[in-house]
């Protein structure tokens, strides 16, 4: 296709939304910020860049990471759309767990100590809808709460207070956020109903580049049309920067073709090597809702291995893009998905919406290798059956705000809302010294057994558990991710401790507990019986 | 583009299509088409009202108001008295101020700006007529600046005079302006005397209200003033706000004309009715030349169709428009039922490249959009929030009343940009933020929130529930220019079903929230769709009707 038939068609973007990147709807946000505010407090002087990878539709987290060690729970449950166990990709330094072999890319990853896997990642009481999940994860809100702001979008609006007053300035001259991709994310909108009220551009990156405008009909109304593009165009206080910054950047690593998250990614990282200081860019890659046929009959290829496949090379070219452009120990990634899929498949040949589900973070400043363990899988899983969470999103957001942006915790928790903010878990997600020198505690012996009896149980059982100190929090779940009860959510004494949890009035099934203290946690699945 | 590029692509931008009736299909599209270019916005109850009449039947209805004349403007201000003294104790508020005589200049100020919110009003509440935006013609037309005129009551009185003629005969609207109270003030007639003639108004009579500058406009130097020698002795009477001939200060000389004018001489007259007598005789030489015809059938068709004026819309549009006008004696609606009906109003090359007005953009989105405003008895609340609107219009470049001079609004004189005057690097961005934050929050007054209800608004389209049909209704509806099918898709995909790929997302969504109106269900759909109309409010296609 020619370029300007491809622009014909092509949407010409406005203000907060996108403009064409190669195809791609590109978002410049920028946060707020006064010019005085700024000099006043100045904000955190940092070089990292994080890159969000939205994968949309609910990517199925067991067949993406899969359970080598409980293969026999694992292929029980979803025998039509099980990845046999010999296809499996090992990930180094982790054993009983591998990758979906389309993900060599990513395993690559592994093997250089540049990716990480956090196991069953998520939030109690999770949201089967597309829209209404999406929307928890993005705003990094409650289950059962409207936020209306974004979780990156308050991170900037705490660095850069007042925007679009001022903006864009000497100490911030560039694009506080650029989204590719989606172009109502959520993730990325401040807390100030004024955000990005001032930003307009219609023009796609290539007009951008250029200096032309989007396609218009040879007419009056074509003449017109093309006139208010071009003053758009001017009004956009960030096309002169962008534009710099892209016609910096002339070589670039190769990036695999027919792979539109690779193309995103490599715009990504030809902005950030030309010198944005962006601090927060996000791609999104959709079609993981896999109801029906998501794997051939051979369970290794097939829709859902296209997309890893797709995914894993993304990350990988851009990964080795970002060392070839030099600036990799500057930049992070991460993927997420706005839930996991069923653990039982459907008869479809597919999987049904889900909950907790693992994410991926990848970058030469990572802590590599697996975080959590595989996820507990029940022995005869029904239908209804969800993983229950070992980690909650927040607390991933809450690190990389911590660890990556190096913000002080208690800045961090101000980001997110009251109730969750006090359980906020700083994870081993960055190599220690990314934040100049600021170490993360050291990890404390993963130990704490937490045990019930009676197991099975009828109607109360107790749990036993032993608690580093500090913060503990100690959750019952049901199988559908529910949260059941909090048992504990206080300051503990180090050492064994015994609460008793009262199932009555619930029915008979398996219950998982849920231990958090500092940054570990543990499940452990319980039984009632009649 | 630099100016060769802009001339060498110009040629494909011309039409030959003239004033013969246009006999194509009347669908919706040129049904909306007329309408926006003759009322502010369409509502989509003025679309289904006028849906399978005629062009004929629809075109006599927009030429022919009948709605009541809005009620007069309300003291809807309040004024700070100082002890024993209350300079506006005759009118209470929620009363009209028309009527009352009173020179303070506070009190004149608050009723100017009483008046423009009035204004505002009546644009929003217009009828299904071209009215609204005749009576925004001839207002520019004849340019008038209420703050200079000082007197709030005197502006409402002009008003009231182009209300009047707007679609009636152009002499008469001429013949009486020429003696209307703001009119004398603003243009110094009240201080036209026979012993210092002031040229000022018969200057703009020939520039501006009548003959033009075009170049066979030949009028001389000599005829202006002889022409103001006619029109001295007028004052106003400030006690009765009328105006007032004052034979003494009249030039009862003959005056003569160029040949220009036939070397017409107006007889000098003395006594009463000498000043009405010879402003009659001047009013017949001026309308006795092609000129003036032509003139104002320039300035309709930039008002209604397009600025662009070249030797063929001159010959086949422009010219016989004025015959018409002309032949009519002057009346205003035959020429506008002829060139609506034309195939050049239709032309395809003139559609969908009209730069929306301010208020076009303003006025026209809250009727788009179904806003709804407190009751007509709560008149507080209303002008509070047509004054919100009125500063909107007037920080994109549209002051009403108060246009930057007596030329009017530079995007209807002035050359070669003439309607791209309205898109700036200033203005735009306004725009924007206007749409912004009519889908936001809107603005509160009295606890009455005025707002792009978005939920609202899909409901009563065809089949909400179903994104495609969801979006090319509110596309067919906002936009004259359509938008691809790709375009369409990436809309779709970006941004009502944000980033998901089956359509059902959003189908159970909307069945949800149709079904069981939760809050969580509601956030859902609008915060989806006020993505959707932010999105396609900012597009560059929305400024264009």
């Amino acid at each position: 296709m020619k370029r300007r038939d491809f622009l014909s068609g092509a949407v010409p973007m406005a203000a907060l939304l996108p403009e064409l990147i190669n195809g791609y709807s590109v978002n410049a946000f920028t946060m707020q910020n006064s010019l005085v505010q700024a000099l006043m407090r100045g904000e955190t002087l940092t070089d990292h860049v994080l890159v969000i990878i939205q994968l949309s539709g609910g990517n199925d987290g067991l067949n993406t990471v899969i359970p080598v060690a409980d293969y026999s729970k694992y292929f029980n449950a979803r025998s039509n759309v099980a990845i046999p166990e010999a296809a499996v990709l090992p990930i180094t330094g982790v054993t009983g767990t591998g990758l979906h072999p389309a993900m060599t890319g990513l395993q690559s990853l592994f093997a250089e100590g540049k990716a990480k896997v956090v196991q069953s990642v998520g939030y109690p009481q999770p949201n089967f809808s597309h829209f209404r999940a999406t929307d928890i994860w993005m705003s990094g809100s409650n289950s059962n709460q409207d936020v209306y702001s974004g979780w990156a979008g308050r991170y900037l609006d705490y660095e850069y207070p007042g925007y679009p007053d001022g903006y864009p300035n000497a100490s911030m001259p560039d694009p506080l956020a650029i989204q590719i991709g989606s172009s109502t994310s959520l993730t990325l909108q401040g807390p100030t109903r004024n955000m990005g009220l001032s930003i307009t551009n219609p023009s796609s990156f290539y007009n951008l580049l250029s200096g032309a405008t989007d396609y218009a009909p040879n007419t009056r109304a074509g003449k017109e049309l093309t006139y208010i593009r071009q003053i758009n165009q001017q009004t956009q206080g960030y096309a002169s920067v962008i534009r710099t910054a892209a016609n910096a950047v002339t070589v670039q690593a190769p990036y695999p073709t027919g792979n539109s998250l690779a193309d995103q990614l490599k715009i990504v990282a030809r902005l950030i090597k030309g010198g944005l200081k962006t601090r927060v860019y996000m791609v999104s890659f959709g079609g993981f809702d896999t109801h029906s046929v998501q794997v051939n009959t051979d369970k290794v290829t097939g829709t859902h291995a296209t997309l890893l496949g797709r995914v894993s090379a993304a990350i990988k070219a851009f990964q080795d893009d970002l060392k070839f452009l030099s600036i990799e120990d500057r930049v992070m990634g991460m993927t997420f998905s706005e839930f996991g899929r069923r653990v039982r498949s459907n008869s479809s040949v597919g999987t049904d919406h889900g909950a907790a589900a693992p994410l991926f973070l990848f970058g030469s400043q990572v802590d590599p290798g697996m975080l959590g363990v595989n996820p507990t899988l029940p022995a005869s899983a029904t239908v209804n059956d969800n993983l229950p969470m070992q980690y909650d999103f927040r607390s991933v957001y809450g690190t990389i705000l911590e660890k990556w942006f190096c913000l002080d915790k208690s800045v961090v928790q101000s980001l997110f809302p009251p109730n969750i903010n006090s359980q906020l878990q700083t994870l081993p997600l960055v190599k220690q010294g990314a934040c100049s020198g600021v170490t993360p505690p050291p990890l404390p012996p993963l130990q704490m057994a937490i045990t019930n009896f009676p197991n099975p149980f009828t109607s109360r059982t107790t749990i036993q558990f032993t608690t580093e100190g500090g913060h503990t929090l100690l959750q019952v779940f049901d199988t559908l991710g529910r949260l059941i009860t909090i048992l504990a959510n206080k300051e503990f004494v180090a050492g064994t401790h015994r609460i008793d949890f009262d199932s009555e009035g619930l029915p008979p099934g398996i219950y998982y507990a849920r231990l958090q203290n500092g940054i570990a946690q543990e499940v452990r699945a319980m039984m009632k019986v009649r | 583009m630099n100016a060769a590029e802009t001339s060498s692509i110009a040629a494909p931008f011309r039409t030959q299509s003239g004033l013969t009736p246009y006999s194509g299909p009347f669908t919706e599209a040129e049904l909306v088409h007329l309408l926006r270019r003759t009322m502010f916005g369409v509502k989509r109850s003025d679309l289904s009202y006028f849906k399978g009449r005629s062009m004929n039947q629809v075109i006599g209805e927009l030429l022919s108001p009948t709605a009541p004349s809005p009620a007069p403007p309300l003291k809807e201000y309040t004024i700070a008295t100082t002890p024993g003294v209350n300079p506006d104790t005759a009118v209470a508020r929620g009363t009209t101020w028309v009527n009352d005589i009173n020179n303070d200049g506070t009190v004149q100020s608050l009723r100017r700006s009483s008046l423009k919110k009035w204004l505002t009003g009546n644009m929003i509440n217009q009828d299904r007529s071209i009215l609204e935006k005749m009576i925004m013609l001839w207002t520019d037309h004849f340019g008038n600046e209420a703050t200079d005129i000082g007197y709030g009551n005197w502006v409402y009185t002009q008003h009231q005079l182009i209300r009047r003629f707007a679609l009636g005969n152009f002499r008469t609207l001429v013949t009486n302006i020429t003696t209307d109270v703001a009119m004398l003030r603003y243009l110094n007639g009240y201080l036209n005397n026979a012993t210092a003639p002031d040229e000022n108004y018969a200057r703009e009579l020939f520039e501006l209200f009548t003959l033009g500058k075009g170049p066979d406009s030949r009028y001389t130097e000599a005829d202006v003033k002889e022409a103001a020698k006619v029109l001295t002795g007028w004052t106003i009477n400030f006690a009765t706000y009328q105006p007032v001939f004052n034979s003494a200060r009249h030039s009862s000389v003959n005056k003569t004309f160029s040949p220009f004018f036939n070397n017409t001489v107006i007889t000098g007259r003395t006594g009463a009715t000498a000043g009405t007598l010879e402003i009659n005789d001047l009013m017949a030489m001026l309308f006795a030349q092609r000129e003036v015809a032509k003139f104002i059938a320039r300035k309709v068709y930039r008002w209604f169709v397009y600025y662009t004026i070249d030797a063929a819309t001159e010959q086949n549009v422009i010219t016989p428009l004025a015959d018409i006008f002309r032949d009519s004696g002057y009346e205003i609606k035959p020429m506008l039922d002829a060139l609506l009906k034309s195939e050049h109003f239709y032309d395809q090359m003139n559609r969908g490249c009209y730069i929306k007005t301010p208020a076009d953009l303003v006025v026209g989105s809250i009727r788009e959009m179904d806003v709804n405003f407190a009751p007509a008895t709560d008149w507080d609340t209303n002008y509070g929030l047509w004054n919100t609107f009125f500063s909107w219009m007037s920080n994109m470049g549209q002051n009403l009343y108060d246009p930057p001079n007596v030329s009017g609004l530079p995007a209807y004189y002035q050359e070669p940009s003439f309607h791209e005057l309205w898109i700036t690097s200033d203005s735009l961005p306004k725009r924007n933020q206007y749409t912004d934050i009519m889908i936001s929050t809107g603005y509160v007054r009295n606890n009455v929130r005025v707002q792009f209800n978005c939920v609202e608004w899909a409901r009563s389209l065809y089949n909400p529930g179903n994104p495609n049909d969801l979006i090319n209704g509110a596309i067919s509806y906002l936009f004259q220019n359509t938008l691809s099918d790709v375009a369409k898709m990436q809309i779709k995909t970006q941004l009502l079903l944000t980033g998901q790929q089956w359509d059902y997302y959003w189908t159970n969504a909307w069945m949800a929230y149709e079904s069981n109106p939760t809050t969580a269900n509601f956030n859902i759909v609008n915060s989806r769709l006020r993505s959707l109309f932010q999105y396609l409010f900012k597009l560059s296609e929305y400024q264009l009707i």
